[in-house]
Parts: structure tokens; sequence; C-alpha cells
């Protein structure tokens, strides 16, 4: 009996562990290259829910930002479809999501379309978000 | 009497016509000028608009074409999204 729980103990240690790192990797999934571009202020989260370049940027930058975005419309498309809405209310839903998940130092497109830093309070949503 | 009293600031005494004082002399110039400069003045006074500057900053914001409801229906949607795609977002 008592190997028993012990065994049943580790066992749940190991799942919870489990969930553990693959939350984390959730998290931290991004390119090296693309986490180095957002935390460069190179990138920055657009309203519309796709990846813009800031600023003039060279080949690699924008290389990566409209691989990114070439991924994320493909999701778009998919989820558009399976929520009977348009692509780009999707888009536009996510955009509201990707604000919160700005870093302080990251860039991000004001309402007004002008590109900002975030500090350290959030980062500023379009009107119709939630 | 109560004729008087509302037009009394304005211009009912300096019209000559209506005074009296210049029976077809038809004096019609600085007097008559003045007159309607007085009722101008009253008629611009009575009937001015107050305009106040809004508190709040005039927020001018990108146009987006996408209703409220459907974005706060899909913003647990979206989020779930964001999470299983955590390298494109």
């Amino acid at each position: 009996m008592k190997i028993r729980n012990g065994f049943l103990r580790s066992t749940q240690a190991a799942v919870v562990a489990a969930l553990l790192l693959t939350s984390v990797a959730a998290s931290a999934q991004r390119d090296p290259a693309y986490a180095a571009a957002r935390a460069a202020g190179q990138v920055g989260e657009k309203v519309d829910g796709y990846l813009g370049v800031v600023g003039n940027q060279g080949p690699e930058i924008r290389r990566l930002v409209d691989d990114i975005n070439i991924k994320r419309k493909a999701i778009y498309f998919q989820k558009a479809q399976e929520q009977k809405v348009t692509p780009d209310e999707y888009a536009f839903s996510t955009g509201c999501i990707n604000m919160s998940n700005v870093a302080a130092g990251e860039k991000y497109q004001a309402p007004d379309g002008s590109w900002q830093t975030r500090g350290a309070g959030p980062a500023m949503k379009h009107s119709n978000c939630p | 009497m109560m004729h008087q009293e509302l037009t009394g600031c304005a211009s009912l005494a300096t019209v000559p016509a209506m005074t009296g004082y210049h029976k077809g002399t038809r004096r019609s110039g600085w007097r008559g000028y003045a007159a309607a400069v007085l009722v101008g003045g009253v008629m611009a006074l009575s009937g001015c608009v107050s305009v106040a500057a809004p508190d709040k900053p005039i927020v001018i914001e990108l146009n987006i074409n996408i209703k409220q409801e459907v974005v706060y229906r899909l913003a647990q949607d979206a989020q779930k999204t964001v999470a299983e795609n955590g390298d494109v977002f």
C-alpha cells in the first residue's frame, strides 16, 4: 500500500510538472529572431491583428514579419470559418488580445495608427475592443 | 407703457419717422445708422450661441468597420487561439 501511494504521488507530480512545462512552453515558443525583433522595437503589434514593421528595417525583418503574418492569416481564416465571421473580424478581435500581450518596451500601434512603446501602463486599445 | 418698456433700450425713440420731431425733414443720416447699430447690438446679444470646448481630448481613431458585439463574442476564442499559437503571436 505504501509503495502504491508513493507511485501514485510520483505520477501526480510528473503530471503536474508536465502541465507546468507545456504551459511555459506555450507562452515561450517564439523564434529567437522574432523575440529579439520585438524586444528591439523593430516590429510591433497592429490594431488589425497583424504584425507590423516599425520604421525602416532591413529585408530580414520584413521577411520575418511577412512570414509571421502569413501564418497568422491562415489561422485567422480557419478560425473565422469556424466562428462564422469574416477573417478581418477575427483578426481584429485577436488584435485586441495581442495588445494585452505587448510587454513593456515593445512597440504597438495606437488606436490613432501611430507607433507607441508600451510603458508602465497597459497598451492603448481601440475603442471597439472589449 | 408696456410697448415702451420692451423697446426702450432698442431704437423706438431714435427712429425719426416715429418720434415726430422731424416732420418732413426725414433725416436718415447718422441717427438711422446709430439706431441700426443699436438694434444689431441688442440682437447679437440676445441671439448669441455659447459654445464650450469639450473637457475630454478629441481622439482620432482608425476607421474600423467591425462591430463591437462581434469582437466581444470572439474575445474568448481569440484568447485561446493566441495561447495555442505562441510561436506566431
